[in-house]
């Protein structure tokens, strides 16, 4: 293909039959000039902390982190919802020039006094340390003086990728729970990895209902302070988006020897198999034997529904543009239990692991791109003939200008997509956007049909 | 359930809750989209560049093409030089633009990065163009990027020359693609030639072609950036988005500028009609003439439902005063007017527009923020809001209509198509409170006092 960036070749693979292993180049820095989707640790950080809804998050910094950041992540809450809130030092040039450690003291002492929180982190963004703030002395100093959780998260945008933001989150996750560490072990588990979009985590912890496993903590979903320091006491953590959490599952493993599974909620066959792993893992019998039967209750009632849109959806082609390589997989079979095809996948920070299992589910002649740029996904959705992507909300604009059908699987989605019925509204909205009588429409000219 | 916000004030000094702005960057890259075959690119963190595409594409669901310098560890220490370097040959060679709009963000900004020492050692291919503009975040606000880069422009490609051309330079202000074409429509209707600049009509609402346009047909061609210098007048549109860019075309050419408020309500549109007519010297067309008298007739209609509404105006200074500026010949009070940009001149307007119409007990206010305007809401409602889409919350929380006019407009669709300026934006205007204020009725009053006939 014309324009593609040399450096980026070892990025895009093209399944070949029978192939394995073709080590796609993956987790590298985006290269300078690319037009990529990428975003930065800062964002990283703050998505994953941002759903834990009683903490007040101060972000240290010129306005525009805050403001991008302010209450678009889509995260339902059953309980405060001040994280909706935005606060930030709103850094101006004097604190550039004389430093913004008081500035920021003085901003969190103004929460402090307003609101009496538990638990506040403080993001330090891209300038915070070129100009020598130590946030890390500033939220000691006001933890200790008003006996609470000032917690600071290292989130310098250039210090790394999204990636590293996700580390940097559980970094922060770990320091809270550091102090909680000494508790007796109870039966239940933890979620890690689910942000509560459109009310997924509910779904999950309904089916944990159902199978007599309670939920300990949630991380961090409609999560809140009270809830999370209870996480050290859990039998097992079960992790969700891989991507953002499985370092925070190795830290508590190492910290609390808190073992851990991984497990996907997408997708009829995904969920089931989930569920009886964690049954399995817990050796609770009792558990697997009520995971099977709603299991295949489910199973029988979303088929059932789903036979009807298999002959609008036969046959037509997905391409793939998502967060993680795990949520990737899980799209795949999700469309291969379709009868459609899925003829592009691609990640933003997908693993080496993860690629190698798409590469091995992967039908002949997918192509595989990690941390595509626009001008590679319109390539490839063009060649290989995509009639819908999947994918987040830089992604929509440019799958609807090829006249490309579109669901959000990201933040902006409508309604959630985990569990048994979410694969329904997957299916429906799949359907809808898929066969929607608009596509019918686009030419650049006038003219009417004959 | 968002309604968190008490009426007791609290004095703060450091803390911002709840923005009424945004930073730079994002306001130059908007600006930079509206530059024919140009490519913005985010001098810094990978993360700015994806942030700002990402907020410009939920207001104009459009793709914002744009690309990064990507810093790392190593670039923040030793300059991001050779990103820029790497970025640039990388940039002409796979996506081909005319030209590329560098800015800053507050990292490049703070380490130092000399942008005019940067680009001279950059060699750009023949026919090709780089130019900068500086945009650090810590200052002034997106508006204030949006005018850096329109100034960038000037400083790098028009020519001062004794040349004089009859055309007139349009600075248009933050405004939408749908003010723009308005602009268009009445500048060719008054037979006034210009260039404007920028000009994200056709880039930021491209129509559905079925195929993906990396430079969609829009955008100011740099040919007439360059001839900038000949224009005989400039008409800047806005005091914050535009009378700076004014200013350099003034310095830099020679240029005299034509400083006007955007043209939003009878008054302002007035004046720029009236400014357009002198400079062409033709007569305003009939058609015009219509559509201002049409605005008027709507205007005498709806005044028994507009006249003495309490209204709290926020968003971008230039289109907060346009808006109450109209709100205000609507007979409405407009009670609180906030901006998060800094800039005093904002309280000095504000005042007098309230002055010619003798309103008291209003508030202006400049580097204020949505949580302020709340508190002040709790203790002196209003009837309704007018704002961007992040004034949603406190509407519930108060149980009162918003109607959305500015930037950025995240939950809606459809908008940045139409026009708030000229006669037909504010018929749009008008159109947008009155049916606010009568569904707010229809859906409030008592079952009793429904009225069919309104």
């Amino acid at each position: 293909m014309n324009g593609i960036i040399e450096e980026r070749k070892q990025s895009i693979v093209l399944k070949k039959a029978g192939m394995e292993n073709s080590g796609i180049t993956c987790d590298k820095d985006s290269v300078s000039g690319s037009v990529s989707q990428r975003a930065c640790v800062y964002c990283g950080a703050r998505v994953v902390l941002n759903p834990i809804t009683d903490a007040f998050h101060i972000v240290h910094g010129p306005i525009g982190c805050a403001s991008y950041t302010w209450d678009i992540r889509g995260s339902l809450t059953s309980g405060d919802d001040i994280f909706r809130t935005s606060f930030s030092t709103d850094l101006r040039e004097r604190d550039v020039i004389f430093g913004g450690e008081k500035k920021l003291e003085a901003a969190i002492e103004e929460v402090v006094l307003k609101y009496q929180p538990r638990l506040i982190f403080v993001y330090a963004t891209c300038i915070v340390g070129v100009i020598g703030d130590d946030v890390e002395a500033v939220c000691k100093s006001i933890s200790e003086k008003y006996a609470m959780h000032v917690i600071p998260v290292k989130s310098p945008g250039f210090s790394g990728n999204k990636a590293t933001g996700y580390k940097m989150a559980c970094n922060a996750i770990m320091h809270l729970l550091k102090s909680y560490r000494n508790q007796p072990v109870q039966k239940g588990i933890n979620i890690l990895g689910d942000f509560n979009l459109a009310g997924e985590m509910w779904i999950i912890k309904s089916y944990m209902k159902e199978m007599g496993i309670p939920v300990i903590s949630t991380f961090t979903g409609d999560s809140s302070y009270e809830k999370l320091i209870k996480a050290p006491s859990a039998q097992l953590n079960v992790v969700q988006c891989a991507g953002s959490s499985m370092y925070l599952a190795n830290l508590m493993y190492e910290e609390f020897g808190i073992p851990y599974i991984k497990v996907s909620f997408f997708g009829v066959e995904d969920t089931t198999e989930s569920l009886l792993k964690i049954a399995d893992t817990l050796k609770d019998e009792n558990a697997r034997k009520k995971a099977e039967e709603f299991c295949a209750e489910q199973s029988e009632r979303v088929e059932a529904i789903i036979a009807k849109y298999r002959k609008n959806l036969e046959g037509k082609r997905a391409a793939v543009f998502v967060g993680g390589g795990f949520k990737a997989i899980s799209l795949i079979h999700q469309f291969t239990a379709l009868g459609m095809k899925t003829v592009v996948v691609g990640t933003q920070t997908g693993k080496k692991d993860e690629y190698e299992v798409i590469e091995k589910i992967a039908d002949k002649g997918t192509v595989i791109l990690d941390d595509a740029n626009p001008a590679e996904l319109e390539h490839y959705m063009v060649e290989m003939k995509a009639d819908i992507l999947v994918g987040g909300v830089k992604e929509r604009p440019l799958a609807y200008k090829l006249g490309i059908a579109f669901c959000d699987h990201n933040h902006e989605r409508k309604h959630p997509l985990a569990g048994f019925d979410g694969v329904l509204n997957f299916v429906e909205e799949i359907n809808s956007s898929i066969n929607h009588p608009v596509w019918d429409f686009i030419k650049s000219e006038v003219s009417s049909y004959e | 359930m968002l309604d968190f916000t008490t009426n007791e004030i609290k004095e703060r000094s450091a803390l911002r809750v709840n923005p009424a702005k945004t930073c730079q960057p994002v306001g130059a890259m908007y600006a930079a989209l509206g530059v024919h075959k140009c490519l913005p690119h985010s001098h810094g963190s990978q993360g700015c560049c994806a942030f700002h595409r990402m907020f410009l594409t939920r207001h104009f669901k459009d793709p914002a093409m744009a690309s990064s310098s990507s810093f790392t560890e190593g670039a923040s220490v030793f300059g991001g030089g050779s990103n820029l370097k790497v970025a640039s040959k990388n940039i002409f060679d796979i996506y081909k633009p005319d030209i590329i709009a560098v800015h800053t963000t507050c990292l490049s900004e703070t380490i130092g990065d000399d942008l005019n020492a940067l680009i001279t050692d950059i060699e750009i291919p023949e026919g090709k163009y780089m130019v900068h503009c500086n945009t650090p975040s810590y200052n002034g606000s997106h508006i204030t990027g949006f005018s850096n880069m329109i100034s960038g422009f000037i400083n790098y490609l028009s020519v001062k020359t004794d040349k004089k051309s009859d055309k007139v330079c349009v600075f248009p202000g933050f405004v939408n693609p749908g003010d723009m074409r308005e602009y268009k429509r009445l500048l060719t209707k008054l037979k006034v030639p210009f260039t404007m600049l920028p000009d994200t009509s056709g880039v930021m609402d491209s129509p559905m072609t079925g195929k993906f346009e990396m430079y969609p047909k829009g955008g100011t061609k740099i040919d007439d950036i360059k001839q900038l210098g000949e224009c005989k007048n400039s008409i800047a549109l806005g005091k914050f988005a535009s009378e700076p860019s004014g200013e350099v075309l003034k310095r830099k050419c020679g240029v005299e500028p034509i400083n006007l408020p955007l043209p939003m309500g009878v008054d302002a549109t007035d004046k720029f009609i009236m400014t357009l007519q002198e400079l062409s010297k033709e007569e305003v067309p009939s058609d015009i003439e219509e559509e201002r008298g049409q605005l008027v007739d709507i205007m005498i209609d709806i005044h028994p439902y507009t006249y003495g509404k309490k209204v709290a105006i926020y968003g971008d200074p230039d289109t907060v005063l346009g808006i109450a500026a109209f709100a205000l010949e609507l007979g409405m009070i407009p009670k609180y007017m906030i901006t998060g940009t800094p800039g005093g001149a904002f309280e000095r307007l504000g005042k007098e527009l309230l002055n010619r119409y003798a309103m008291e007990d209003c508030v202006v206010k400049v580097e204020s923020d949505l949580f302020e305007l709340h508190q002040w809401m709790k203790n002196d409602p209003v009837d309704l809001m007018i704002g961007g889409t992040h004034g949603k919350a406190v509407a519930r929380a108060e149980g009162i209509p918003l109607v959305r006019m500015g930037f950025p407009i995240i939950d809606r669709y459809i908008h940045s198509y139409q026009p708030l300026v000229g006669y037909r934006g504010a018929i749009r205007m008008a159109e947008l409170i009155t049916n606010a204020i009568m569904d707010y009725q229809d859906s409030h009053c008592d079952e009793k006092d429904l009225e069919m006939v309104m």
